[in-house]
């Protein structure tokens, strides 16, 4: 088989922000027909290099050559225009308006002004229909968008940015909320996408998804061109190794004599009994013991988020009473659980964890601050304190603890998020996902961190799509099916009981 | 650019600084002079103090109006929590000539004033419960009480304009205390005491917090309700203080004018200030200057002798010509202009 031709190179390229130097000398090849993974740590300039190819910051250095031909990329529109499109994590429909709509937005075709100009909505509709057909996609383009699932919505988003005969599709991030159909449902996309000539551009922290999907990859850490690889060539255990530049040990539960004596034995922190919420989650009931990880594994769906949610009074429950040592315990907004020495790390961080504008010490200030009260004011000082400490202790990575915290990377927005609830030295601490979108060795670190804090004798629900971490970390794991308990299993179950858990609803 | 002027000319407040100065600049080119002072009848007299004097009222319900706009909200009831304030003190003074032709009022000065108070803070507190308990915007949840409060006044009037002859009221709107206006002295004081409530407390932080993210303050443990709440009965307070300087001013209540479209030059101050109409960056110190701005534009064209019937024209124009001064965009687009041959590379963000 021929080399297949190369359609964008990108050469020596750096950037530098106001204390950080995000990219420095790096090289990217894509060639027609072929997936190419972009990987590398939060941080190592991925993100950066996407906005460069696609025109949102100006490279200080470095040469983008599409087809031979140097561009200059001058926005998002305008790279569209030369023929590079970008689905992004958080590039969205509008969900007020129809699928066809949201595909043809911009570029509505107009009625000749012999029928009275306009937008001709049947034209509109036909070529919607006729580009997702082609794409073997099945979705009637008359539907609006906001009530259809992420997955529809994903691929919709994507037929959209090749509707515009784009030779470079750059797809960053796109499966980090979808289960493991949708995710397929993607991939056959993708797939055909490749067949037809489209160089790829596939960023993800999933590794086992590179291996599917891609053929190439290029390792960048630390804002420098590590290498390019086939990935046949190049298995996970060296790819890891590539991007945080050494071997990493994987975070293990210790045999058990070396855990805290009695953990399985110690009393109950936080108990929950006849916990729901209609249509959220059916009646069930929880114990939480000091010095414990409490894993939640389940689909999406299945109401591992929902119970969360319910125990830190986001929502309101319908039935339940929640004890704190015993003692019942009124919760009923978050400031109440707060104050019982909860803490809760949100799933949505962009939506419900950070405040982008304040800085990193506000935000890692803030929950402490709120169980404190107005008057009791934590001075600047005592606020630059905490928040060195744990941006240290957490190997935060920001130009200062008063950068706004907006500007951080993903994983390391997660962190500070962390370091919040950490600073209020909570009793019981909710992690709602807290791995997702954050890479290999940040989830590493934050296992340990995890193992760490219930060896300080807090007690860790821990949520996670992933039943394998899950399993690496639990001292017990609670499966959760259709939104009710299905099961539980001790210390040392594998994934495979696990998905026998989840997989016995299936039968009759 | 050096990295020094940079800082500088970046300040959040160089712009509104910069354009009252200009605005100063050229009401004393019109009148030369404007920037007199002088020392009269125990006070200082010019331009400059009556500016300041009448630009208290606004002042003050701008400052409420920034802390409502920085928790994402808006309050457009001001004017009318004016009115209401105004007609309930003018009401509870009243004033007779007793016997020997002293004036006498209804009720003490104190129960009036303090009456006045409490009544724009259930205002206040009203429009806050629309929004966070009823959860309406707050435009229409304000907008109620834009329209019913003035309503309300009237009813309380009997559509009459209220004339008080109690002299001691009129201290808040014409007395002076250590040669400069009391209305000024009541509008810093409010400007001081907030400064601190905001910086000394945790206040600043869970406003700036709310404003940002209202969702994350909540997961946060903030208590957002609660302190959204305080903030619209705040901004109701503000309006009454603003209603009584506004009615000692004038020795009466006029329930059909006073405070009329004060909540447009209020939202108005706090934009020119420089505070996001998006809630979460907020500025005290821009507000105060926007409503001098405001104030400002309004005496020049008086002293310009501009004829009523343009007034409005007149005004808009300026208030147009300030807000492109202070758009980042306008100025790049002349600054672009200015240099035909711009590089293509870098300066973007």
């Amino acid at each position: 088989m021929n080399s297949p031709a190369v359609v964008l190179q990108a050469r020596d390229i750096s950037r530098a922000f106001p204390g950080v130097q995000a990219l420095s000398g790096a090289q990217l090849t894509l060639r027609a027909g072929e997936v190419h993974a972009l990987m590398g740590q939060n941080g190592a300039g991925k993100s950066t290099l996407i906005k460069i190819l696609t025109g949102v910051y100006a490279p200080d250095a470095g040469v983008i050559e599409l087809l031979g031909q140097p561009i200059t990329p001058e926005s998002p529109i305008h790279a569209q225009e030369l023929g590079i499109s970008a689905v992004h994590q958080e590039s969205h429909l509008l969900p007020n308006l129809s699928v066809a709509e949201n595909i043809c937005a911009g570029r509505y075709p107009r009625r000749p002004w012999t029928r009275g100009g306009g937008i001709d909505w049947r034209e509109t509709e036909r070529r919607a229909a006729e580009l997702l057909a082609n794409l073997g996609i099945k979705l009637d383009v008359t539907q609006l968008a906001g009530p259809l699932p992420a997955a529809l919505q994903q691929l919709a988003t994507v037929a959209r940015a090749v509707s515009t005969d784009a030779r470079v599709l750059i797809l960053d991030e796109p499966t980090s909320s979808l289960d493991a159909d949708e995710v397929q449902a993607l991939f056959g996309l993708i797939r055909r996408l490749r067949d037809k000539g489209v160089a790829i551009l596939f960023v993800t922290h999933f590794l086992d998804q590179v291996y599917e999907v891609c053929d190439r990859m290029t390792i960048l850490r630390n804002g420098r061109f590590v290498g390019e690889y086939a990935c046949a060539r190049l298995d996970a255990h060296g790819l890891v190794a590539a991007m945080v530049g050494r071997e990493i040990a994987t975070a293990e539960r210790p045999p058990a004599a070396e855990t805290p004596a009695g953990s399985a034995s110690a009393p109950a922190v936080l108990s929950a009994r006849n916990l729901s919420r209609r249509g959220q989650l059916k009646p069930m009931d929880l114990e939480l013991r000091a010095g414990e990880v409490l894993g939640l594994a389940g689909l999406l769906g299945s109401g591992r988020g929902e119970l969360a949610r319910l125990l830190f009074a986001l929502d309101d429950r319908d039935s339940g009473d929640i004890a704190i040592d015993g003692q019942p315990a009124e919760i009923d907004d978050p400031a109440d659980a707060l104050r019982l020495g909860l803490g809760f790390c949100p799933e949505d961080r962009k939506h419900s964890g950070i405040v982008a504008d304040l800085s990193v010490r506000e935000n890692i200030a803030l929950a402490l601050q709120a169980r404190m009260g107005l008057t009791k004011f934590l001075t600047l000082a005592e606020q630059r304190q905490i928040a060195t400490k744990l941006v240290d202790a957490l190997g935060i990575k920001t130009a200062s603890i008063e950068t706004p915290i907006g500007q951080l990377s993903g994983g390391n927005q997660q962190k500070a998020i962390i370091a919040r609830w950490l600073a209020t030295h909570p009793r019981v601490l909710i992690l709602d996902e807290p791995t997702r979108g954050i890479d290999v060795a940040a989830k590493q670190e934050l296992m340990s961190g995890i193992l760490d804090l219930a060896r300080g004798g807090t007690a860790v629900l821990f949520i996670s799509a992933e039943i394998d971490e899950v399993v690496r970390v639990s001292d017990r794991i609670l499966v959760m099916r259709d939104r009710a308990k299905a099961g539980e299993l001790p210390r040392g179950a594998t994934e495979d009981e696990v998905y026998s858990v989840i997989a016995a609803s299936h039968q009759p | 650019m050096k990295p020094s002027v940079k800082r500088f000319t970046q300040h959040p407040l160089f712009w509104p600084t910069i354009t009252l100065a200009l605005l100063l600049i050229v009401s004393s080119v019109f009148n030369p002079s404007f920037l007199a002072l002088t020392w009269r009848e125990g006070h200082l007299y010019g331009s400059v103090i009556d500016i300041l004097n009448r630009a208290a009222p606004l002042m003050v319900v701008a400052l409420g109006m920034t802390l409502v706009i920085a928790v994402r909200g808006l309050d457009i009831s001001v004017g009318a929590v004016v009115a209401i304030s105004a007609t309930v003190a003018a009401l509870m003074i009243g004033g007779s000539f007793s016997a020997t032709g002293e004036v006498q009022s209804a009720h003490p000065l104190w129960l009036a004033l303090a009456t006045a108070l409490a009544v724009a803070a259930a205002c206040g507190l009203w429009n806050g419960l629309l929004v966070v308990k009823a959860g309406m915007q707050p435009i229409v949840a304000t907008l109620i009480l834009m329209v019913a409060g003035r309503g309300i006044a009237q009813l309380l009037t009997g559509g009459q304009i209220i004339t008080v002859y109690y002299a001691p009221f009129f201290v808040l709107g014409n007395g002076y205390f250590l040669g400069l206006p009391v209305a000024l002295w009541i509008a810093a004081s409010l400007w001081i005491a907030l400064h601190l409530l905001l910086s000394r407390t945790a206040l600043g932080l869970f406003v700036r917090s709310i404003g940002g993210n209202p969702e994350a303050a909540r997961v946060a443990g903030v208590r957002s309700s609660a302190i959204t709440l305080c903030v619209y009965t705040f901004c109701g307070l503000a309006a009454g203080v603003a209603g009584l300087i506004v009615s000692s001013n004038v020795k009466s209540a006029d329930a059909n004018n006073a405070g009329q479209l004060l909540e447009l030059d209020a939202i108005l101050a706090v934009t020119l200030g420089g505070t996001a109409l998006t809630g979460g960056r907020f500025t005290l110190a821009g507000t105060v200057i926007g409503a001098l701005i405001i104030q400002t534009l309004t005496s020049m064209i008086y002293s310009l002798g501009v004829p009523p019937e343009v007034n409005l024209v007149v005004k808009s124009a300026l208030v147009f010509t300030v807000m492109m001064l202070q758009s980042a965009e306008f100025r790049q687009l002349v600054a672009r202009i200015a240099r035909p041959n711009p590089s293509l590379q870098g300066n973007r963000r």
